[in-house]
């Protein structure tokens, strides 16, 4: 029964997509709307991405240099071992994770409010195509957005790993620096960047699909709000299992 | 001009509407009328294309809107405007950038065309001052106001509203009715109105459809109303004291 329940679904969110997908009747709008979207869905989560990696990349230099670093390990293992991760996972995947709680709800809820207060109904009535107006602004705005939102989280991990060295002292400079670039590969980079495209795409077609199929009230907006954070979140671990096997 | 030919709805086991025939004629305030759970919104839902009927025929000027092509219908749609019970306007634009929205998606006049026209919408339903707030800031009354001004925007030919008085004073809904009912015959569109408000039913009610149950029970003029022998009609209009004196001082 589960299984038919979610084969349902997915048929559903597949057939929305379909519709999503479609040429925009105005071009003019469209490309307003997609401004739009970048500054609401990109820009304005520059703020919580930059300070999350700070920390996370500082926290993560400390864990590092505490727990793993002894005599017998070279010196350039902390820096090394933040840089990895950070490129490897956290700017990626952890990042779309939050982001998917920060975008992913603010998605839902809207769309699913526009659901309930009919102004979806009268868009359809005006004879616009209410999926695509809506929806596909946002996909490609937080896809356009990710590869810079994921570079930003990048530096400043690194930065935060440097806060660490500069004013906790935890680990010298140099040899922070000699980590940070010893054995890098750029490889790493472009693999967490192509993830993140997966990621965003995830994070916005899901979170529209519940929004844009609510029915009933404020009750039910919260509740799609709160199911496509999670639904996403398991489809980005899901996909970052498959994506990183496929790009190693 | 908008006929209804043998209009079956069903949801799953349950038929919400039965073989509605009927005819709403142009430039004149049609409605739809009937207690709470009668199917008149599912009539007008079905009517403007937001539900499939199970089956039976949708005729806007001679086009069957139930076989039409997808193309064919947003064609139609075009020509249509609605207000919602909730005036649905969009919350992340202001006044006037509500009125200008069907203009900008569909007009291909130049921008300042479309602002005039916008203004002159908006100048229409005397809300000309209020063009740069949001709809959080203006009160419900002139939310609905701003509605009817993005409904004709684009000069439509069908204009359909859905309990435009709902949640309105009398006074406010008095205006609201007269704003529809001029508009209706100036722009000489096809106008449907679902309600339950009798004032605009003894006010506009140039053609009233009274559902009952998913039927269609009576269909007249609020002139004839007054003297209708359908007890179920009767039961509905005349469930207000107020309306029985009316009736009993008419007969007077």
């Amino acid at each position: 029964m589960l299984f038919f329940k979610g084969l349902s679904t997915f048929g559903r969110y597949l057939e929305l997509m379909g519709k999503t997908f479609s040429r925009p009747e105005r071009m003019r709008m469209f490309f307003k709307q997609y401004v739009k979207e970048l500054s609401q869905l990109g820009v304005d989560s520059i703020g919580i991405v930059l300070l999350i990696s700070f920390f996370i990349g500082a926290v993560i230099c400390i864990q590092i240099k505490l727990n793993i670093q002894s005599p017998w390990m070279p010196r350039f293992t902390t820096g090394y071992t933040t840089r990895e991760i950070m490129l490897l996972e956290f700017s990626s995947s952890i990042m779309c994770l939050i982001l998917a709680g920060k975008v992913g709800s603010n998605i839902a809820s809207e769309i699913g409010t526009m659901r309930v207060t009919q102004q979806i109904d009268a868009l359809e009535i005006m004879g616009v195509n209410s999926a695509g107006f809506l929806i596909l602004p946002k996909i490609l705005g937080l896809v356009t957005m990710m590869p810079f939102l994921v570079s930003f989280s990048i530096f400043s991990g690194m930065a935060g790993a440097y806060a660490t060295s500069v004013i906790g002292h935890v680990i010298s400079v140099d040899d922070l620096t000699y980590g940070l670039q010893h054995s890098f590969t750029e490889w790493y980079v472009w693999m967490g960047i192509i993830k993140s495209l997966f990621f965003a795409f995830i994070i916005t077609s899901v979170s529209a699909f519940y929004g844009y199929t609510v029915e009933g009230g404020s009750f039910e907006v919260g509740k799609a709000s709160t199911d496509s954070v999670v639904s996403s979140s398991v489809l980005i671990l899901f996909a970052d299992v498959f994506l990183t096997q496929i790009l190693s | 001009m908008i006929e209804i030919k043998n209009l079956y709805k069903s949801f799953e086991d349950k038929e919400v509407l039965r073989d509605i025939t009927t005819t709403f004629e142009d430039g004149k305030t049609n409605l739809i009328i009937g207690q709470s759970g009668s199917g008149k919104t599912v009539l007008m839902k079905c009517i403007v294309g937001l539900l499939e009927p199970t089956r039976g025929d949708i005729i806007y000027d001679g086009r069957n809107y139930v076989n039409m092509s997808k193309k064919d219908r947003i064609h139609i749609r075009r020509e249509m405007g609605m207000i919602f019970q909730s005036a649905a306007l969009f919350d992340s634009m202001s006044v006037l950038e509500n009125v200008m929205f069907p203009l900008d998606m569909f007009s291909n006049d130049t921008y300042n065309d479309r602002l005039r026209r916008a203004r002159f919408c908006l100048d229409r339903v005397n809300l000309g001052e209020a063009q740069g707030k949001f709809p959080g800031e203006i009160s419900g009354g002139m939310q609905k106001r701003v509605a009817i001004a993005r409904a004709i925007a684009l000069n439509p030919k069908y204009l359909f509203c859905d309990e435009p008085n709902s949640g309105l004073d009398p006074k406010t809904s008095l205006v609201i009715d007269e704003l529809i009912h001029d508009i209706t015959q100036e722009y000489n569109m096809t106008t449907i109105i679902n309600t339950h408000d009798m004032n605009s039913v003894m006010g506009i009610g140039e053609n009233i459809l009274y559902i009952y149950e998913g039927r269609k029970e009576w269909q007249g003029s609020k002139d004839q109303i007054m003297d209708a022998t359908n007890e179920k009609l009767n039961s509905f209009i005349f469930a207000s004291d107020l309306f029985r004196k009316v009736k009993e001082a008419n007969k007077d």
